[in-house]
């Protein structure tokens, strides 16, 4: 950008933009408190010759431009690094703050806990698998895939077992879907309890998973069309995690997944083989699957029951609640971020639905009163995330924007006081509430619930 | 674990199963792979199939009493679990929150009250098969699938007295667990839920698609609170260094100045929550004016939480013998409002 424009007057409280593209913390700190001029010194100290320049007419120093194209950087004039340096690549060192992060204070245990995924970062819909969110029972492990067996028994003529090598001569599919914590966003049925979207919406992600879908393998076994309605999926770690899927839902798109994003699982996410059931809250996706039992009633087992069950204002819960409702947010700009100035903005999110396809994304600027439709961009895919974008220029004051999502079923993404009216606020799991997000007149963006 | 299939496992030899698959095999070309993969094993099933359901079927034979669940407690669940099962360190508390009443009723009562403080298992168990499966798959913590059979049984008698559901003399057996499950406080208190069950249906919330001028409710916000600010951190650190936007120094004493997001200006708030029927701008009324308040808090840094919390609570004897009546209704923005605009002096 031209060099008139950086000393020209700015709002107040707005974050100057630096040609060096970047201001570390103190530098802000500068900025906040009015001291822009401390920007020209950076430029003065940066580039001897500007200094001159500079020099010549201090009152009104006009510097002949950008250090950055005025001096040639290092990496145009030598060598680079070699093929092969890293045998697995690696994020850019810039890139460090992209991190999955602990909630404070959300467990107590972190092998029984919960990692965020960084979505205010994130572009497009397929979560790097370095990114992608954790949430473990009893820990994780990185099982040898040459011993790792996988059984199906139960209400079926021939119970079989496959080794790795079994379940990857299959026939297979690869498909995009999201995976979401059924208690994602569970933190704020109450009110606002956390600030950035990594912690409102990070136990959510998204990947082309490949595998054998469950269909081939059922039929493999010979199961009982007639009584066999339901499956217990079983994890072969500690937490020995089971869940009942519907036969229904196993028929319809559910498969036994060993690779995610073009590499095999990551030990984090099942390696080396998980459920992948599309649509249904992330619990049922069952990690180091061992064992598929066919059955015909419910299991009730202990992530389904005393947990994943939700309180309803009665007193009663409600079991087998499995669904991921359509449901939407902002990821840019989003809570805890600070916009650089006024003008122009991209705001882009993400939409999904458990029952389909999105058919549309309305994002509104005042908190509420007045939509317009976003752009969906493609692929618009069933199960699977769908990036969405709306241009809005910020004029300095203050704002609320908020998405809103409409599933192929033609649902309507709820605000959180509708859902509180129905199952009031303890449920903790299935909050697909409209999110808030609230840009201060100094550009700070802040999650707040309104409605 | 499935009962019919297991029965039939016995009856038919694996060797024939398999012809079977492989004729099946021939009839639907591509159904089956019966070169990939192999039978089961009748011990292998054995040695995986431990799941128990609703009905106990896969239940083992065996029995356990409490006092033998008492001393397996102590050595390897009391650490995270409390002696009680009422810890709630670690995880959340296993015992608490039921009654005689709840066992008579098959409804945990203190589930309906937003009140209760806390979910322990008990209020929520409704199968005691769920219980004894889970104990037996994952417990202890450290050392899952660790305890014999009669250590399971025990371990849930034990589990089971805490909430008085068995007396302390009880042997849990698979011959008397029915009537355990008979007595379970939450017995009744599960509901299937099937429209979030079955992906073609439709839910129980359900807004419309307004495009303009739609009903809002501005007034009812709710943000998060200064003091919860670095709570996670340094948000300046989680986001990326270019690009439309930074992350938020929220550590910094000069990122401290941002404005709350009120809607209604907080003298109108102190209206509506009759504030004013005992305070007054300049002048002791019931309680201390707004004026003394800014004052005896003025550099005060943790005043603001404190009082939130204050008025809340209630409470009396700071400014004499008046009592400030608790004031739960207050949502958290508009108390956080009132409360600043206390200290600063009713302005």
């Amino acid at each position: 950008m031209a060099q008139s424009k950086l000393a020209a007057a700015q709002p107040a409280g707005c974050i100057q933009r630096a040609p060096e593209n970047f201001l570390d913390a103190a530098q802000i700190a500068e900025v906040a408190a009015g001291r822009r001029d401390f920007l020209r010194k950076a430029l003065l100290t940066a580039g001897s010759g500007i200094a001159v320049a500079m020099n010549a007419s201090p009152a009104r120093a006009e510097p002949a431009g950008d250090p950055n194209i005025l001096e040639l950087p290092q990496h145009s004039r030598a060598l680079g690094q070699p093929v092969a340096a890293r045998g697995y690549g690696q994020p850019s060192q810039w890139e460090k703050n992209l991190q999955r992060r602990e909630s404070p204070g959300l467990t107590q245990v972190s092998a029984a806990s919960v990692s965020f995924t960084p979505l205010q970062c994130l572009f497009g819909i397929i979560t790097p698998n370095g990114l992608h969110f954790e949430r473990h029972h009893a820990g994780w492990w990185d099982i040898d895939p040459s011993k790792h067996r996988f059984m199906i028994n139960g209400l079926v003529k021939n119970p079989k077992v496959y080794t790795m090598d079994d379940l990857m001569r299959l026939p297979s599919v690869s498909r995009m879907h999201f995976i979401e914590c059924g208690a994602n966003t569970g933190m704020e049925w109450g009110n606002v309890a956390v600030p950035t979207v990594q912690y409102t919406h990070g136990m959510m992600s998204c990947c082309e998973f490949t595998g054998v879908p469950l269909s081939v393998l059922l039929d493999d076994c010979g199961f009982d069309r007639k009584r066999g309605k339901y499956l217990l999926a079983e994890g072969a770690d500690g937490s020995g995690m089971t869940r009942t899927i519907s036969m229904e839902r196993a028929l319809d798109d559910c498969m036994v997944a060993y690779a995610m994003n073009g590499e095999m699982l990551r030990p984090e996410n099942g390696y080396p083989l998980r459920l992948v059931a599309p649509g249904i809250q992330g619990v049922s996706w069952v990690k180091w699957l061992r064992r598929i039992e066919v059955g015909d009633m419910p299991y009730a087992t202990r992530d389904e029951t005393l947990h994943y069950s939700d309180l309803m204002p009665d007193g009663t819960l409600r079991q087998y609640t499995s669904i991921q409702e359509c449901k939407s947010v902002i990821t840019s700009p989003s809570g805890g971020q600070t916009l650089l100035d006024k003008g122009y903005y991209n705001v882009s999110g993400l939409a999904w639905s458990g029952r389909g396809r999105i058919k549309a994304v309305d994002v509104s600027v005042d908190g509420g009163r007045n939509w317009q439709p976003a752009r969906l961009e493609g692929p618009i895919l069933g199960k699977c995330l769908t990036r969405f974008n709306f241009g809005w220029t910020w004029n300095g004051g203050p704002a609320v924007l908020q998405s809103r999502a409409i599933d192929e079923t033609g649902y309507v993404q709820p605000k959180i006081n509708q859902l509180r009216e129905v199952r009031g606020r303890r449920s903790i799991y299935h909050n697909n509430a409209i999110q808030s997000w609230r840009v201060a007149a100094s550009g700070e963006v802040g999650n707040v619930q309104v409605y | 674990m499935c009962r019919s299939t297991s029965v039939r496992r016995r009856l038919v030899p694996a060797g024939i199963l398999a012809a079977a698959a492989m004729m099946v095999a021939a009839a639907h070309a591509q159904k089956t792979f019966p070169d990939i993969g192999r039978s089961a094993t009748a011990a292998e099933i054995k040695a995986w199939d431990i799941d128990v359901r609703p009905d106990f079927t896969g239940l083992p034979a065996g029995s356990g009493s409490v006092a033998k669940g008492q001393q397996i407690w102590e050595t390897k669940c009391e650490s995270c679990h409390g002696v009680f099962g009422e810890s709630n360190a670690v995880f959340t508390p296993i015992a608490g929150g039921t009654s005689a009443q709840d066992m008579q009723s098959g409804r945990v009562a203190s589930l309906a009250r937003p009140d209760f403080p806390q979910r322990s298992t008990l209020m929520k168990l409704s199968q005691v098969s769920t219980l004894w499966d889970y104990i037996r798959r994952a417990m202890p913590w450290n050392a899952p699938k660790s305890l014999s059979v009669d250590e399971v049984y025990a371990v849930t008698a034990y589990v089971l007295n805490l909430g008085d559901i068995v007396p302390a003399d009880f042997v849990l057996s698979d011959g008397n667990i029915r009537e355990v499950q008979a007595r379970l406080p939450n017995r009744n208190g599960m509901r299937p839920y099937a429209p979030m069950w079955t992906a073609r249906a439709t839910g129980d919330v359900h807004n419309t698609r307004c495009m303009k001028d739609c009903p809002q409710e501005m007034a009812q916000m709710s943000a998060l609170p200064d003091y919860a600010r670095n709570q996670h951190g340094n948000l300046a650190e989680q986001s990326r260094h270019i690009g439309p936007s930074r992350g938020t120094d929220t550590v910094s004493p000069t990122a401290l100045t941002a404005s709350p997001p009120t809607v209604t200006s907080a003298h109108d708030l102190a209206q509506k929550y009759a504030c004013n029927a005992c305070h007054q701008a300049d002048r002791k009324l019931v309680g201390p004016s707004y004026v003394d308040i800014a004052a005896k808090y003025r550099g005060n840094p943790g005043a603001e939480a404190m009082l939130m919390a204050k008025v809340r609570a209630g409470g009396f004897g700071v400014w004499g013998t008046a009592v400030m009546p608790p004031h739960a209704e207050i949502d958290d923005a508009d108390l956080r409002a009132l409360v600043r605009w206390s200290l600063s002096g009713g302005k």
